[in-house]
Protein backbone atom coordinates (compact mmCIF):
# COMPACT_ATOMS: atom_id res chain seq x y z
CA UNK A 1 0.00 0.00 0.00
CA UNK A 2 1.38 3.45 -0.59
CA UNK A 3 2.26 6.31 1.82
CA UNK A 4 -0.99 8.20 0.57
CA UNK A 5 -2.80 5.33 1.34
CA UNK A 6 -1.67 5.04 5.03
CA UNK A 7 -1.74 9.07 5.11
CA UNK A 8 -5.58 8.88 3.86
CA UNK A 9 -6.04 5.66 6.98
CA UNK A 10 -4.64 8.51 9.33
CA UNK A 11 -6.95 11.10 8.71
CA UNK A 12 -9.87 9.13 8.54
CA UNK A 13 -9.19 8.30 12.08
CA UNK A 14 -9.70 11.75 13.29
CA UNK A 15 -13.60 11.63 12.43
CA UNK A 16 -16.57 9.63 14.00
CA UNK A 17 -17.68 9.07 9.93
CA UNK A 18 -14.71 8.18 8.03
CA UNK A 19 -16.22 10.18 4.65
CA UNK A 20 -15.66 13.05 6.51
CA UNK A 21 -11.92 12.36 5.50
CA UNK A 22 -13.03 13.15 1.64
CA UNK A 23 -11.53 17.25 1.01
CA UNK A 24 -8.83 15.94 3.26
CA UNK A 25 -7.79 13.01 0.77
CA UNK A 26 -8.34 14.61 -2.29
CA UNK A 27 -5.80 17.74 -1.29
CA UNK A 28 -3.33 15.30 -0.40
CA UNK A 29 -3.70 13.03 -3.57
CA UNK A 30 -3.96 16.66 -5.50
CA UNK A 31 -0.65 17.51 -3.87
CA UNK A 32 1.22 14.16 -4.32
CA UNK A 33 -0.36 14.18 -8.33
CA UNK A 34 -0.41 18.08 -8.76
CA UNK A 35 -3.60 17.55 -9.95
CA UNK A 36 -6.39 15.03 -9.69
CA UNK A 37 -5.65 13.40 -12.46
CA UNK A 38 -8.12 9.80 -12.65
CA UNK A 39 -5.41 8.33 -11.42
CA UNK A 40 -4.95 10.52 -8.30
CA UNK A 41 -8.86 10.46 -7.58
CA UNK A 42 -8.43 6.32 -7.75
CA UNK A 43 -5.94 6.02 -4.90
CA UNK A 44 -8.03 8.57 -3.17
CA UNK A 45 -10.83 6.54 -3.42
CA UNK A 46 -8.92 3.35 -2.48
CA UNK A 47 -8.19 4.86 0.31
CA UNK A 48 -11.74 6.17 1.71
CA UNK A 49 -13.00 3.25 0.60
CA UNK A 50 -15.13 5.31 -1.60
CA UNK A 51 -15.70 4.94 -5.25
CA UNK A 52 -13.66 7.26 -7.90
CA UNK A 53 -17.25 8.18 -9.18
CA UNK A 54 -17.89 9.48 -5.67
CA UNK A 55 -14.41 11.62 -5.39
CA UNK A 56 -15.03 13.22 -8.52
CA UNK A 57 -18.99 14.20 -7.60
CA UNK A 58 -17.13 16.06 -4.10
CA UNK A 59 -14.06 17.57 -6.43
CA UNK A 60 -15.89 18.70 -8.92
CA UNK A 61 -17.84 20.61 -6.50
CA UNK A 62 -14.77 22.82 -5.01
CA UNK A 63 -12.94 25.68 -6.70
CA UNK A 64 -9.50 24.39 -5.13
CA UNK A 65 -9.75 21.39 -6.36
CA UNK A 66 -8.35 20.97 -10.35
CA UNK A 67 -9.41 18.40 -12.54
CA UNK A 68 -7.45 19.29 -15.45
CA UNK A 69 -3.40 19.55 -15.11
CA UNK A 70 -2.34 22.78 -13.61
CA UNK A 71 1.35 24.49 -13.38
CA UNK A 72 3.69 23.70 -10.84
CA UNK A 73 2.95 27.31 -9.53
CA UNK A 74 -0.52 28.77 -9.36
CA UNK A 75 -0.78 32.47 -9.47
CA UNK A 76 -4.10 33.18 -8.10
CA UNK A 77 -5.35 36.89 -8.24
CA UNK A 78 -8.38 38.10 -6.59
CA UNK A 79 -10.71 40.24 -8.88
CA UNK A 80 -13.99 40.79 -6.59
CA UNK A 81 -15.19 44.23 -5.59
CA UNK A 82 -13.17 45.10 -2.85
CA UNK A 83 -9.63 44.17 -5.09
CA UNK A 84 -11.48 45.41 -8.34
CA UNK A 85 -11.88 48.92 -6.82
CA UNK A 86 -7.78 49.28 -6.46
CA UNK A 87 -6.75 47.95 -9.51
CA UNK A 88 -7.24 43.87 -9.64
CA UNK A 89 -7.62 43.89 -13.03
CA UNK A 90 -4.45 46.40 -13.92
CA UNK A 91 -2.55 43.24 -11.43
CA UNK A 92 -3.91 40.71 -13.68
CA UNK A 93 -3.58 42.36 -17.25
CA UNK A 94 0.25 42.54 -16.05
CA UNK A 95 0.33 39.21 -14.86
CA UNK A 96 -0.85 37.78 -18.38
CA UNK A 97 1.87 39.79 -20.27
CA UNK A 98 4.53 38.76 -17.91
CA UNK A 99 3.66 35.44 -18.02
CA UNK A 100 2.32 35.15 -21.81
CA UNK A 101 -1.63 33.52 -20.99
CA UNK A 102 -4.71 34.77 -20.69
CA UNK A 103 -6.50 33.95 -17.09
CA UNK A 104 -7.26 30.35 -16.75
CA UNK A 105 -4.43 29.34 -18.73
CA UNK A 106 -1.09 27.85 -18.03
CA UNK A 107 2.55 29.01 -19.45
CA UNK A 108 3.62 26.29 -22.48
CA UNK A 109 6.65 25.09 -20.01
CA UNK A 110 3.82 24.13 -17.91
CA UNK A 111 5.08 26.31 -14.93
CA UNK A 112 3.02 28.73 -14.00
CA UNK A 113 -1.09 28.02 -13.71
CA UNK A 114 -2.73 32.03 -13.64
CA UNK A 115 -5.87 32.46 -12.82
CA UNK A 116 -8.98 34.46 -11.29
CA UNK A 117 -10.57 33.84 -7.83
CA UNK A 118 -13.52 35.46 -6.12
CA UNK A 119 -12.51 36.68 -2.46
CA UNK A 120 -9.87 35.92 -0.71
CA UNK A 121 -10.32 37.25 2.65
CA UNK A 122 -7.86 40.07 2.53
CA UNK A 123 -9.97 42.84 1.34
CA UNK A 124 -8.82 45.59 3.00
CA UNK A 125 -5.16 45.17 1.79
CA UNK A 126 -6.07 45.07 -1.73
CA UNK A 127 -4.95 43.71 -4.25
CA UNK A 128 -4.60 39.87 -2.85
CA UNK A 129 -2.84 37.91 -5.21
CA UNK A 130 -2.28 34.35 -3.89
CA UNK A 131 1.30 32.75 -4.88
CA UNK A 132 1.26 28.80 -4.32
CA UNK A 133 -1.67 29.23 -1.94
CA UNK A 134 0.41 32.45 0.26
CA UNK A 135 -1.23 35.78 0.44
CA UNK A 136 0.39 38.30 -1.07
CA UNK A 137 -0.79 41.77 -0.29
CA UNK A 138 -0.80 45.14 -1.63
CA UNK A 139 0.09 44.30 -5.13
CA UNK A 140 0.25 46.53 -7.57
CA UNK A 141 0.73 46.66 -11.39
CA UNK A 142 3.88 47.47 -11.18
CA UNK A 143 5.26 44.72 -8.51
CA UNK A 144 4.35 41.75 -11.11
CA UNK A 145 7.60 41.64 -12.93
CA UNK A 146 9.53 41.75 -9.94
CA UNK A 147 7.18 38.67 -8.72
CA UNK A 148 7.32 36.77 -11.91
CA UNK A 149 10.70 36.70 -11.29
CA UNK A 150 10.65 35.19 -8.40
CA UNK A 151 8.73 32.59 -9.04
CA UNK A 152 10.62 31.55 -11.84
CA UNK A 153 13.53 31.56 -10.03
CA UNK A 154 12.25 29.14 -7.57
CA UNK A 155 12.49 26.77 -10.77
CA UNK B 1 -7.18 57.50 15.42
CA UNK B 2 -5.16 55.00 17.23
CA UNK B 3 -7.04 51.34 16.78
CA UNK B 4 -8.87 50.62 19.72
CA UNK B 5 -8.30 47.01 20.63
CA UNK B 6 -10.91 46.32 22.94
CA UNK B 7 -12.07 43.16 23.30
CA UNK B 8 -11.43 39.88 20.62
CA UNK B 9 -7.99 41.40 19.86
CA UNK B 10 -7.02 42.75 23.19
CA UNK B 11 -3.83 42.87 23.84
CA UNK B 12 -2.18 41.92 20.28
CA UNK B 13 -0.71 44.99 19.42
CA UNK B 14 1.62 45.02 22.47
CA UNK B 15 2.28 41.47 22.20
CA UNK B 16 2.62 38.71 20.29
CA UNK B 17 -0.51 36.26 21.74
CA UNK B 18 0.46 33.18 18.65
CA UNK B 19 2.79 32.29 21.91
CA UNK B 20 0.76 30.57 24.79
CA UNK B 21 3.46 32.45 27.09
CA UNK B 22 2.36 36.06 25.81
CA UNK B 23 -1.35 34.63 26.22
CA UNK B 24 -0.61 33.30 29.35
CA UNK B 25 1.12 36.24 30.57
CA UNK B 26 -1.87 38.50 30.08
CA UNK B 27 -4.59 36.05 31.49
CA UNK B 28 -5.23 33.86 28.94
CA UNK B 29 -6.93 30.45 29.99
CA UNK B 30 -8.18 31.54 33.00
CA UNK B 31 -11.40 32.02 31.65
CA UNK B 32 -11.24 28.86 30.63
CA UNK B 33 -10.83 27.72 34.36
CA UNK B 34 -12.99 30.02 35.54
CA UNK B 35 -15.93 28.56 33.36
CA UNK B 36 -15.58 25.03 34.10
CA UNK B 37 -15.81 25.43 37.77
CA UNK B 38 -18.94 26.98 36.58
CA UNK B 39 -21.97 24.79 36.03
CA UNK B 40 -22.87 24.31 31.96
CA UNK B 41 -25.93 26.01 32.84
CA UNK B 42 -24.38 28.66 34.40
CA UNK B 43 -21.71 29.45 31.39
CA UNK B 44 -24.64 29.64 29.51
CA UNK B 45 -26.35 32.64 31.74
CA UNK B 46 -23.69 34.20 31.43
CA UNK B 47 -23.64 34.59 27.65
CA UNK B 48 -27.45 35.19 27.65
CA UNK B 49 -26.96 38.32 29.94
CA UNK B 50 -24.04 39.53 27.64
CA UNK B 51 -26.20 39.17 24.55
CA UNK B 52 -23.81 38.60 22.50
CA UNK B 53 -25.19 37.99 18.89
CA UNK B 54 -23.58 36.09 16.41
CA UNK B 55 -20.80 37.55 14.36
CA UNK B 56 -21.07 35.34 11.58
CA UNK B 57 -23.43 36.95 9.82
CA UNK B 58 -27.29 36.71 11.43
CA UNK B 59 -26.76 38.04 14.71
CA UNK B 60 -28.20 35.05 16.69
CA UNK B 61 -28.11 35.24 20.29
CA UNK B 62 -25.21 32.96 21.05
CA UNK B 63 -26.83 32.03 24.45
CA UNK B 64 -29.96 30.65 23.32
CA UNK B 65 -28.47 28.99 20.58
CA UNK B 66 -26.55 26.75 23.60
CA UNK B 67 -29.55 26.79 25.43
CA UNK B 68 -31.05 24.90 22.58
CA UNK B 69 -28.52 22.07 22.67
CA UNK B 70 -30.04 19.18 24.63
CA UNK B 71 -28.69 17.75 27.98
CA UNK B 72 -26.88 14.46 27.20
CA UNK B 73 -30.08 12.32 29.17
CA UNK B 74 -31.97 14.26 26.25
CA UNK B 75 -30.10 13.07 23.46
CA UNK B 76 -27.49 10.38 24.26
CA UNK B 77 -25.38 11.47 20.74
CA UNK B 78 -22.37 12.73 21.26
CA UNK B 79 -22.88 16.50 20.89
CA UNK B 80 -20.53 18.88 18.39
CA UNK B 81 -18.97 22.37 18.42
CA UNK B 82 -18.39 23.29 14.66
CA UNK B 83 -16.15 26.54 14.13
CA UNK B 84 -17.45 28.42 11.18
CA UNK B 85 -14.31 29.49 9.84
CA UNK B 86 -15.29 29.83 6.16
CA UNK B 87 -15.20 33.70 6.02
CA UNK B 88 -15.82 33.74 2.22
CA UNK B 89 -18.21 37.04 2.29
CA UNK B 90 -16.81 39.74 -0.16
CA UNK B 91 -15.32 42.76 2.02
CA UNK B 92 -14.90 40.35 5.32
CA UNK B 93 -11.63 39.26 6.74
CA UNK B 94 -11.89 39.92 10.47
CA UNK B 95 -11.74 36.06 11.15
CA UNK B 96 -8.28 35.70 9.15
CA UNK B 97 -7.25 38.55 11.55
CA UNK B 98 -8.95 37.10 14.59
CA UNK B 99 -7.26 33.35 14.31
CA UNK B 100 -3.89 34.48 13.13
CA UNK B 101 -3.32 37.68 15.86
CA UNK B 102 -5.66 35.94 18.35
CA UNK B 103 -5.81 31.80 17.88
CA UNK B 104 -5.34 31.17 21.57
CA UNK B 105 -7.88 33.17 22.41
CA UNK B 106 -10.12 31.75 20.18
CA UNK B 107 -9.03 28.26 20.76
CA UNK B 108 -10.12 29.29 25.14
CA UNK B 109 -13.72 30.41 23.80
CA UNK B 110 -14.15 27.05 21.50
CA UNK B 111 -12.78 25.21 24.99
CA UNK B 112 -15.17 27.08 26.99
CA UNK B 113 -18.10 26.67 24.77
CA UNK B 114 -17.65 22.83 24.47
CA UNK B 115 -17.90 22.95 28.16
CA UNK B 116 -21.24 25.07 28.08
CA UNK B 117 -22.72 22.58 25.48
CA UNK B 118 -20.71 19.53 26.94
CA UNK B 119 -18.96 18.33 24.17
CA UNK B 120 -16.00 16.58 23.67
CA UNK B 121 -15.62 17.32 19.80
CA UNK B 122 -14.49 20.70 18.34
CA UNK B 123 -14.20 20.82 14.95
CA UNK B 124 -12.88 24.13 12.82
CA UNK B 125 -13.94 24.42 9.38
CA UNK B 126 -11.67 27.04 7.84
CA UNK B 127 -11.85 27.99 4.03
CA UNK B 128 -9.03 26.26 2.43
CA UNK B 129 -7.82 29.17 1.27
CA UNK B 130 -6.66 30.09 4.53
CA UNK B 131 -3.34 28.64 4.51
CA UNK B 132 -1.62 31.63 6.93
CA UNK B 133 -4.38 31.29 9.54
CA UNK B 134 -4.92 27.91 9.11
CA UNK B 135 -1.32 27.42 10.63
CA UNK B 136 -1.45 29.85 13.31
CA UNK B 137 -4.15 27.75 14.80
CA UNK B 138 -2.07 24.50 14.05
CA UNK B 139 0.71 25.81 15.59
CA UNK B 140 -1.76 26.94 18.73
CA UNK B 141 -2.84 23.93 19.40
CA UNK B 142 0.49 22.45 19.08
CA UNK B 143 1.51 24.42 21.93
CA UNK B 144 -0.78 22.94 23.91
CA UNK B 145 -1.45 19.26 22.57
CA UNK B 146 -0.13 17.40 25.85
CA UNK B 147 -1.58 20.00 28.33
CA UNK B 148 -4.56 17.55 29.25
CA UNK B 149 -5.32 20.42 31.70
CA UNK B 150 -6.25 22.74 29.67
CA UNK B 151 -8.34 20.72 26.70
CA UNK B 152 -10.11 18.86 29.67
CA UNK B 153 -10.26 15.75 26.97
CA UNK B 154 -11.65 17.66 24.17
CA UNK B 155 -10.38 17.25 21.05
CA UNK B 156 -10.00 19.78 18.09
CA UNK B 157 -9.63 19.30 14.32
CA UNK B 158 -8.99 21.46 11.91
CA UNK B 159 -10.43 20.66 8.62
CA UNK B 160 -10.27 22.44 5.74
CA UNK B 161 -12.50 23.46 3.01
CA UNK B 162 -12.01 23.27 -0.59
CA UNK B 163 -12.96 26.87 -1.39
CA UNK B 164 -16.79 26.95 -1.78
CA UNK B 165 -18.73 30.42 -0.47
CA UNK B 166 -21.39 28.55 0.07
CA UNK B 167 -19.80 26.33 2.79
CA UNK B 168 -20.12 29.31 5.12
CA UNK B 169 -23.65 28.24 5.56
CA UNK B 170 -23.76 26.08 8.19
CA UNK B 171 -26.12 23.21 7.08
CA UNK B 172 -24.04 23.11 3.58
CA UNK B 173 -20.86 23.29 5.94
CA UNK B 174 -22.01 20.40 7.58
CA UNK B 175 -23.03 18.49 4.36
CA UNK B 176 -18.82 19.68 3.50
CA UNK B 177 -17.92 18.80 6.70
CA UNK B 178 -19.47 15.39 6.18
CA UNK B 179 -17.18 14.66 2.94
CA UNK B 180 -20.16 15.13 0.56
CA UNK B 181 -21.01 18.23 -2.08
CA UNK B 182 -21.43 21.52 0.28
CA UNK B 183 -25.09 22.36 -0.61
CA UNK B 184 -27.44 23.28 2.36
CA UNK B 185 -30.10 21.35 4.08
CA UNK B 186 -33.60 21.95 4.43
CA UNK B 187 -34.19 23.28 7.99
CA UNK B 188 -35.69 22.51 10.17
CA UNK B 189 -34.94 20.54 12.13
CA UNK B 190 -32.31 22.98 12.75
CA UNK B 191 -28.36 21.48 13.89
CA UNK B 192 -28.88 21.59 18.04
CA UNK B 193 -31.45 18.95 17.22
CA UNK B 194 -29.60 17.06 14.06
CA UNK B 195 -26.43 18.34 13.09
CA UNK B 196 -23.06 17.26 12.18
CA UNK B 197 -23.72 12.81 11.89
CA UNK B 198 -27.59 13.83 12.81
CA UNK B 199 -26.17 14.89 16.03
CA UNK B 200 -27.01 17.82 18.02
CA UNK B 201 -24.59 20.78 17.02
CA UNK B 202 -23.85 23.98 17.91
CA UNK B 203 -22.48 26.38 14.84
CA UNK B 204 -20.58 29.07 15.72
CA UNK B 205 -18.20 31.72 14.21
CA UNK B 206 -15.08 32.67 14.94
CA UNK B 207 -15.39 36.21 16.23
CA UNK B 208 -18.41 35.01 17.89
CA UNK B 209 -15.98 32.28 19.96
CA UNK B 210 -13.16 34.62 20.19
CA UNK B 211 -15.24 36.77 22.48
CA UNK B 212 -16.39 34.30 24.52
CA UNK B 213 -13.63 33.98 27.07
CA UNK B 214 -13.76 37.81 27.58
CA UNK B 215 -16.98 37.76 28.28
CA UNK B 216 -16.60 34.64 30.78
CA UNK B 217 -13.59 36.96 32.12
CA UNK B 218 -15.19 40.37 33.03
CA UNK B 219 -19.00 39.04 33.28
CA UNK B 220 -21.70 39.02 30.97
CA UNK B 221 -23.58 41.54 32.46
CA UNK B 222 -19.86 43.79 32.21
CA UNK B 223 -19.27 42.95 28.40
CA UNK B 224 -23.77 43.82 27.75
CA UNK B 225 -22.68 47.56 29.03
CA UNK B 226 -20.43 48.12 25.87
CA UNK B 227 -22.00 48.99 22.64
CA UNK B 228 -25.63 49.95 22.62
CA UNK B 229 -28.83 47.75 23.13
CA UNK B 230 -29.73 45.24 21.28
CA UNK B 231 -25.93 45.53 19.59
CA UNK B 232 -24.01 44.79 22.91
CA UNK B 233 -20.17 44.50 22.97
CA UNK B 234 -17.66 45.19 20.48
CA UNK B 235 -17.51 44.48 16.75
CA UNK B 236 -14.29 43.81 14.16
CA UNK B 237 -15.12 45.78 11.41
CA UNK B 238 -13.61 45.01 7.77
CA UNK B 239 -12.85 48.10 6.28
CA UNK B 240 -12.14 47.99 2.43
CA UNK B 241 -12.57 49.93 -1.24
CA UNK B 242 -11.26 52.60 -1.88
CA UNK B 243 -10.10 54.23 1.64
CA UNK B 244 -6.70 55.12 2.75
CA UNK B 245 -6.47 52.86 5.77
CA UNK B 246 -8.17 49.47 4.71
CA UNK B 247 -7.83 47.11 7.44
CA UNK B 248 -9.93 45.57 10.36
CA UNK B 249 -10.67 48.07 13.51
CA UNK B 250 -12.45 46.74 16.70
CA UNK B 251 -15.01 48.94 17.57
CA UNK B 252 -18.32 49.45 20.22
CA UNK B 253 -21.70 49.03 18.21
CA UNK B 254 -23.20 52.18 17.64
CA UNK B 255 -19.97 54.15 16.05
CA UNK B 256 -21.38 55.68 12.98
CA UNK B 257 -20.55 54.37 9.30
CA UNK B 258 -18.78 58.08 8.54
CA UNK B 259 -16.83 57.74 11.64
CA UNK B 260 -15.83 54.40 10.32
CA UNK B 261 -14.87 55.78 7.09
CA UNK B 262 -13.55 58.93 7.34
CA UNK B 263 -11.77 58.56 11.28
CA UNK B 264 -10.36 54.73 11.29
CA UNK B 265 -10.53 54.27 7.10
CA UNK B 266 -8.69 57.88 6.86
CA UNK B 267 -11.67 58.74 4.54
CA UNK B 268 -11.59 57.90 0.56
CA UNK B 269 -8.51 57.68 -0.82
CA UNK B 270 -6.59 60.14 -4.08
CA UNK B 271 -9.01 62.78 -3.00
CA UNK B 272 -12.45 61.16 -4.48
CA UNK B 273 -15.84 61.43 -3.31
CA UNK B 274 -17.55 58.52 -1.43
CA UNK B 275 -20.37 57.45 -3.61
CA UNK B 276 -21.68 54.46 -1.54
CA UNK B 277 -20.71 52.39 1.20
CA UNK B 278 -21.88 48.50 0.77
CA UNK B 279 -22.25 48.04 4.86
CA UNK B 280 -21.87 44.19 5.91
CA UNK B 281 -20.42 42.02 3.26
CA UNK B 282 -21.65 42.36 -0.48
CA UNK B 283 -24.55 40.29 0.53
CA UNK B 284 -25.95 43.42 1.78
CA UNK B 285 -28.18 46.27 0.64
CA UNK B 286 -26.15 49.26 -0.53
CA UNK B 287 -26.13 52.97 1.14
CA UNK B 288 -26.07 56.13 -0.86
CA UNK B 289 -23.33 58.64 0.79
CA UNK B 290 -26.16 60.54 2.09
CA UNK B 291 -26.82 57.58 4.30
CA UNK B 292 -23.53 57.26 6.24
CA UNK B 293 -24.78 58.95 9.68
CA UNK B 294 -26.54 56.01 10.32
CA UNK B 295 -24.85 53.62 14.01
CA UNK B 296 -23.49 50.67 12.85
CA UNK B 297 -25.58 48.52 15.21
CA UNK B 298 -28.41 46.00 14.12
CA UNK B 299 -31.51 47.78 14.82
CA UNK B 300 -30.00 51.09 13.36
CA UNK B 301 -28.94 49.42 9.89
CA UNK B 302 -32.47 47.67 9.83
CA UNK B 303 -34.33 50.55 10.13
CA UNK B 304 -32.86 52.06 6.91
CA UNK B 305 -32.94 48.72 5.38
CA UNK B 306 -29.82 47.05 5.36
CA UNK B 307 -27.95 44.77 7.99
CA UNK B 308 -24.40 44.10 9.77
CA UNK B 309 -24.01 41.07 8.09
CA UNK B 310 -20.38 39.83 8.41
CA UNK B 311 -19.32 43.44 9.33
CA UNK B 312 -17.37 43.69 5.88
CA UNK B 313 -17.71 47.89 4.70
CA UNK B 314 -16.89 48.50 1.37
CA UNK B 315 -16.44 52.07 0.26
CA UNK B 316 -16.98 52.83 -3.17
CA UNK B 317 -16.13 56.17 -4.20
CA UNK B 318 -17.68 58.43 -7.56
CA UNK B 319 -15.46 56.54 -10.32
CA UNK B 320 -17.46 53.40 -9.72
CA UNK B 321 -19.93 52.13 -12.20
CA UNK B 322 -22.92 51.35 -10.41
CA UNK B 323 -24.18 48.69 -13.42
CA UNK B 324 -20.53 47.23 -12.98
CA UNK B 325 -20.63 46.93 -9.83
CA UNK B 326 -24.06 44.90 -10.08
CA UNK B 327 -22.33 42.40 -12.80
CA UNK B 328 -19.60 42.11 -10.46
CA UNK B 329 -21.46 41.18 -7.43
CA UNK B 330 -23.94 39.11 -9.39
CA UNK B 331 -21.09 37.27 -11.07
CA UNK B 332 -19.96 36.26 -7.90
CA UNK B 333 -23.18 34.56 -6.56
CA UNK B 334 -24.10 33.30 -10.01
CA UNK B 335 -20.27 31.50 -9.42
CA UNK B 336 -20.96 30.52 -5.98
CA UNK B 337 -24.76 29.17 -6.54
CA UNK B 338 -24.64 25.43 -5.53
CA UNK B 339 -27.44 25.01 -8.00
CA UNK B 340 -30.14 23.26 -5.96
CA UNK B 341 -32.33 25.82 -6.19
CA UNK B 342 -33.66 26.54 -10.11
CA UNK B 343 -34.34 30.53 -9.30
CA UNK B 344 -31.20 30.88 -7.79
CA UNK B 345 -29.12 28.84 -10.16
CA UNK B 346 -30.43 30.04 -13.02
CA UNK B 347 -32.59 34.06 -11.89
CA UNK B 348 -28.47 35.00 -10.93
CA UNK B 349 -27.70 33.62 -14.59
CA UNK B 350 -30.34 35.88 -15.77
CA UNK B 351 -29.41 38.89 -13.65
CA UNK B 352 -25.94 39.03 -15.25
CA UNK B 353 -26.80 38.74 -18.41
CA UNK B 354 -29.29 41.66 -18.44
CA UNK B 355 -26.78 43.74 -16.45
CA UNK B 356 -24.51 42.90 -18.88
CA UNK B 357 -26.75 43.77 -21.58
CA UNK B 358 -27.80 47.18 -20.06
CA UNK B 359 -23.76 48.25 -19.70
CA UNK B 360 -23.32 47.16 -23.21
CA UNK B 361 -26.23 50.29 -24.26
CA UNK B 362 -28.27 47.49 -25.81
CA UNK B 363 -31.01 47.25 -23.12
CA UNK B 364 -34.85 48.77 -23.33
CA UNK B 365 -36.56 49.98 -20.72
CA UNK B 366 -38.44 46.46 -20.59
CA UNK B 367 -35.08 45.12 -19.55
CA UNK B 368 -34.44 47.45 -16.36
CA UNK B 369 -38.11 46.18 -15.18
CA UNK B 370 -36.83 43.10 -16.11
CA UNK B 371 -33.92 42.50 -14.25
CA UNK B 372 -36.00 44.02 -11.02
CA UNK B 373 -38.72 40.71 -11.99
CA UNK B 374 -35.61 38.24 -12.09
CA UNK B 375 -34.67 39.62 -8.66
CA UNK B 376 -38.33 39.73 -7.04
CA UNK B 377 -38.99 36.19 -8.49
CA UNK B 378 -35.80 35.05 -6.42
CA UNK B 379 -36.56 36.59 -3.22
CA UNK B 380 -38.23 34.34 -0.62
CA UNK B 381 -38.19 31.51 -2.90
CA UNK B 382 -34.61 29.38 -2.62
CA UNK B 383 -33.69 26.82 0.12
CA UNK B 384 -31.24 29.17 1.67
CA UNK B 385 -30.42 32.80 1.76
CA UNK B 386 -27.84 33.12 -0.92
CA UNK B 387 -29.82 33.49 -3.56
CA UNK B 388 -32.03 35.85 -1.66
CA UNK B 389 -29.37 38.23 -0.92
CA UNK B 390 -28.06 38.78 -3.56
CA UNK B 391 -31.33 39.57 -5.25
CA UNK B 392 -31.79 42.30 -2.66
CA UNK B 393 -27.97 43.19 -3.25
CA UNK B 394 -28.30 44.28 -6.76
CA UNK B 395 -32.33 45.44 -6.64
CA UNK B 396 -31.01 47.79 -4.32
CA UNK B 397 -28.31 48.86 -6.46
CA UNK B 398 -31.19 49.93 -8.92
CA UNK B 399 -33.45 51.04 -6.32
CA UNK B 400 -30.79 53.87 -5.14
CA UNK B 401 -29.05 54.14 -8.31
CA UNK B 402 -32.16 54.46 -10.80
CA UNK B 403 -30.95 57.43 -12.73
CA UNK B 404 -27.35 55.92 -13.22
CA UNK B 405 -29.25 52.56 -14.25
CA UNK B 406 -31.69 55.05 -16.74
CA UNK B 407 -27.95 56.22 -18.20
CA UNK B 408 -27.14 53.23 -19.62
CA UNK B 409 -30.18 52.77 -21.31
CA UNK B 410 -28.99 54.98 -24.19
CA UNK B 411 -25.70 55.05 -25.46
CA UNK B 412 -24.27 52.85 -22.76
CA UNK B 413 -22.18 53.26 -19.81
CA UNK B 414 -20.96 56.96 -18.87
CA UNK B 415 -18.30 55.78 -16.67
CA UNK B 416 -16.63 53.05 -19.42
CA UNK B 417 -12.87 52.46 -18.57
CA UNK B 418 -12.71 55.19 -16.06
CA UNK B 419 -14.69 52.82 -13.08
CA UNK B 420 -12.21 50.42 -12.07
CA UNK B 421 -14.50 47.70 -12.42
CA UNK B 422 -14.71 47.87 -15.89
CA UNK B 423 -14.01 44.38 -17.53
CA UNK B 424 -12.85 42.74 -14.78
CA UNK B 425 -12.28 39.04 -15.67
CA UNK B 426 -14.18 37.27 -12.96
CA UNK B 427 -13.93 33.27 -12.31
CA UNK B 428 -17.61 32.90 -13.95
CA UNK B 429 -16.01 34.39 -16.96
CA UNK B 430 -12.52 32.09 -16.77
CA UNK B 431 -13.37 28.29 -16.70
CA UNK B 432 -11.84 27.26 -19.37
CA UNK B 433 -8.94 25.45 -17.44
CA UNK B 434 -6.99 25.15 -20.50
CA UNK B 435 -3.67 23.62 -19.95
CA UNK B 436 -1.67 25.17 -22.59
CA UNK B 437 -1.55 28.46 -23.04
CA UNK B 438 -3.41 30.28 -26.56
CA UNK B 439 -1.00 33.45 -26.18
CA UNK B 440 -2.62 36.34 -26.89
CA UNK B 441 -1.73 38.22 -29.58
C1 LIG C 1 -24.45 32.04 1.88
C2 LIG C 1 -24.05 32.12 3.31
C3 LIG C 1 -22.71 32.21 3.66
C4 LIG C 1 -22.32 32.28 4.98
N1 LIG C 1 -20.99 32.37 5.26
C5 LIG C 1 -20.59 32.41 6.56
C6 LIG C 1 -19.21 32.45 6.89
O1 LIG C 1 -18.34 32.44 6.02
N2 LIG C 1 -18.85 32.48 8.19
C7 LIG C 1 -19.80 32.46 9.20
O2 LIG C 1 -19.43 32.45 10.37
N3 LIG C 1 -21.11 32.43 8.91
C8 LIG C 1 -21.52 32.40 7.63
N4 LIG C 1 -22.87 32.32 7.36
C9 LIG C 1 -23.82 32.25 8.50
C10 LIG C 1 -23.94 30.82 9.02
O3 LIG C 1 -24.96 30.15 8.30
C11 LIG C 1 -24.30 30.78 10.51
O4 LIG C 1 -25.40 31.60 10.72
C12 LIG C 1 -23.19 31.22 11.43
O5 LIG C 1 -22.01 30.50 11.19
C13 LIG C 1 -23.59 31.00 12.86
O6 LIG C 1 -22.59 31.45 13.76
P1 LIG C 1 -22.85 32.64 14.78
O7 LIG C 1 -24.18 32.36 15.45
O8 LIG C 1 -21.74 32.57 15.73
O9 LIG C 1 -22.90 33.89 13.98
C14 LIG C 1 -23.29 32.26 6.02
C15 LIG C 1 -24.64 32.19 5.67
C16 LIG C 1 -25.02 32.11 4.35
C17 LIG C 1 -26.48 32.02 4.03
S1 LIG D 1 -30.40 29.44 -2.65
FE1 LIG D 1 -28.76 29.01 -4.10
S2 LIG D 1 -26.98 28.46 -2.84
FE2 LIG D 1 -28.82 28.32 -1.51
S3 LIG D 1 -29.46 26.17 -1.66
FE3 LIG D 1 -30.56 27.27 -3.25
S4 LIG D 1 -29.26 27.07 -5.10
FE4 LIG D 1 -28.00 26.54 -3.33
Amino acid sequence: MSALHDEIRELMALYPEARSATLPALRLAQEKHGWLSPEALREAAEGLGETPAYCMSVASFYDMFHLEPVGRHLVEVCTNVSCALVGAQQVLEAFERELEVRAGETTEDGEVTLRTVECLGGCGWATIVALDHRYRTHVQANDVGAIVEELRADG
Amino acid sequence: MAEPRLVVLQGADERDLTKLSEYRAIGGYDALAKARALAPQAVIDELLASNLRGRGGAFFATGRKWSFIPKPDQNPNPHYLVVNADESEPGSFKDNEILSRVPHRFIEGCLITAHAVESKHVFVYIRGEYLGPFEAVRDALEEIRDDERLLGGVTIVVHRGAGAYICGEETALLESLEGKRGQPRSKPPFPAISGLYASPTVVNNVETLATVPPIVAMGGAAYAKLGVENSTGTRVVSLSGNLVRGGNYEVAHGITLRELIYDLGGGIAEGRELKAVIPGGSSTVILTAEEIDVPYDYDALAEVGTAMGSAGVIAIDDRCCMVQLGIRVSEFYEHESCGKCTPCREGTRWMTAILRKLEAGEASDSELDLLLDVCDRINGKCLCPLGETAAMAVASYVLKFRDEFLAHLDGGCPFGSQSPLDGVVAPVNQHTHSPVAEVPA
